[in-house]
């Protein structure tokens, strides 16, 4: 078996412009898609928006710099995630393409297995 | 030194069993780069070996249990070592270190083909990793088809198989369902190789044998282990309807030779029998696929005793079938062309004019050199050079940038 994690990326606008019905209508397709593949999940979560965020670095003297929001800005933010664990990429895409993700897309990047 | 004998064996056992005998060192190892060098052991061995015994009767056989011996002997060896790697996921394990039998391990082509031409690998490093894997071609000769540098070439291949490691593209023959997309991405490999080596996009040779002939190898072997799949056998006649012509599409000056000029009994007469055979064999029992109208497209210029007597509205009739399931502006270019022999000049501008503006035709040399050869036909000469100019600018190929300097220099001033 091998684990990926399910990258969702979609138009924050989009998604804070949507009344409490709309909201309502994609959270219950994500519980659709949850229980349709709960074998695979292993976790997973919807992420505040990216004006929430904190960004920390460190400079080269090992201070940090705490600062607000993220790094870039780009049209589609990382909205979400999934852990899954599923046999083989093929069966990966097949459990990322339910994703109701609308007009955002979804990232699969298997995670890095150290030892056996 | 082996013999010559030795030679043409391991020359026709690399040519046709390498693809054989890697997927079985793949069943063993889990590991691409260690089949790899399995397999480039047991073709060592046989040098030696065959000098010394005589060419065994069934060669892949024998490299086949070379390889799978020398796969054993390193996983024993290496298994400490091994069990950090992410290996492939093979759909049975392998019984290693058991009886090596044949039937156990069957012929896992496919899976290598399969994993080749996964569809989440860049189309260049599917053309790439088929011909080193499937083919055995070495990296070199392959940066050298695709005129990028050795690093350049060796890094796209090494890419290609970490992902494959790292994200666990399954070898595997698709699942029924995904089976005929799949296929298709495969037959768009071969296809891509020998476009490539059809008509070389740059450089001075304008055919590069190397290419079209591991896209027919490639071909026949699929045709093989998929014997019933329509457009796998369309896509085997187009490629030998194709090369059967290719000698002829040079003169001995270097010069292009077109298709009206080609010597016809010069022409591959089996190829262009075996090449028919298959393009009936491709249009029976349901809709035509796009390469077996291709392919039929190709049996009607082959079938041509003469230039003269080429069967052009059929041909128009077949490019519009063509164009209905496979919509894109080359095919409408090549339609616009058969109907500037079916109906003349004036007709085939009018069906270019169409696609004078399509931006996806904007760096394509041969519409701007189909349009001047409208013209030039009409005696519009006028309008006819500016398009030669812009065709020449366009093409990377020398032997075709010559042919269109000849064309603009024979029009009058």
């Amino acid at each position: 078996m091998a684990q990926y994690l399910i990258l969702i990326y979609a138009d924050e606008r989009d998604w804070s412009a949507l009344s409490p019905e709309e909201s309502a209508a994609v959270y219950a397709q994500y519980e659709a898609f949850g229980t349709r593949n709960a074998a695979a999940i292993r976790g997973g979560s919807e992420l505040s928006p990216t004006t929430t965020a904190t960004s920390i670095r460190s400079d080269e003297d090992g201070a940090y710099l705490v600062t607000d929001g993220p790094f870039v800005e780009t049209k589609e933010a990382l909205g979400g995630y999934y852990l899954i664990d599923v046999e083989s990429l093929d069966e990966a895409i097949a459990v990322a393409k339910q994703v109701p993700v609308g007009a955002g897309g979804v990232e699969v990047r298997p995670l890095v297995e150290h030892g056996a | 030194m082996p013999g010559s004998a030795v030679r043409d064996a391991l020359a026709e056992a690399h040519r046709h069993e390498w693809a054989f005998v890697l997927a079985a060192a793949v069943r063993v190892t889990r590991d691409l780069d260690l089949a790899e060098e399995c397999v480039q052991d047991a073709y060592a061995k046989a040098v030696v070996a065959w000098s010394e015994q005589g060419v065994p009767a069934r060669p892949g056989a024998w490299l086949t249990t070379a390889a799978r011996n020398r796969a054993v002997d390193l996983i024993r060896r290496e298994s400490i070592a091994r069990r950090s790697l992410p290996l492939l996921i093979v759909e049975s394990a392998a019984s290693i270190g058991h009886d090596l039998d044949e039937d156990i391990f069957g012929d896992d082509r496919l899976r290598l083909i399969f994993t080749c031409c996964h569809p989440t690998l860049s189309a260049p490093a599917r053309v790439a990793l088929t011909l080193r894997l499937v083919c055995g071609v070495t990296t070199a000769e392959i940066a050298r088809s695709f005129l990028v540098s050795d690093p350049t070439m060796a890094a796209r291949i090494t890419r290609a198989k970490k992902k494959i490691a790292a994200a666990h593209i399954p070898y595997r023959i698709p699942a029924a369902d995904e089976l005929p997309a799949r296929t298709d991405a495969v037959l768009d490999v071969i296809h891509q190789l020998f476009t490539t080596g059809h008509t070389a996009p740059t450089g001075a040779q304008l055919v590069r044998n190397d290419l079209t002939t591991q896209a027919l190898d490639l071909a026949r072997m699929l045709r093989a282990l998929l014997p019933g799949n329509r457009e796998v056998i369309g896509l085997l006649a187009l490629i030998l309807l194709s090369v059967a012509r290719a000698d002829e599409r040079l003169a001995p000056d270097g010069t292009l030779k077109l298709l009206a000029d080609q010597d016809r009994t010069r022409w591959d007469a089996g190829a262009i029998a075996e090449g028919t055979a298959l393009v009936r064999e491709s249009l029976r029992d349901g809709p035509p696929g796009r390469y077996a109208l291709l392919a039929a497209i190709n049996a009607v210029h082959d079938e041509a005793p003469a230039w003269e007597d080429t069967d052009w509205p059929q041909i128009v009739g077949l490019y519009d079938h063509l164009l209905r399931i496979w919509p894109t502006p080359v095919v409408e270019l090549n339609r616009a062309v058969a109907i500037r022999f079916a109906y003349g000049p004036a007709a085939g501008l009018v069906a270019l004019d169409r696609l004078a503006d399509d931006p996806r035709l904007a760096t394509y040399p041969y519409l701007a050199a189909t349009r001047a050869d409208c013209f030039r036909d009409l005696g519009r000469h006028t309008e006819a050079r500016p398009l030669y100019e812009q065709a020449i600018l366009l093409t990377g190929n020398d032997v075709e940038r010559a042919f269109l300097k000849e064309r603009l220099q024979q029009l009058s001033r």
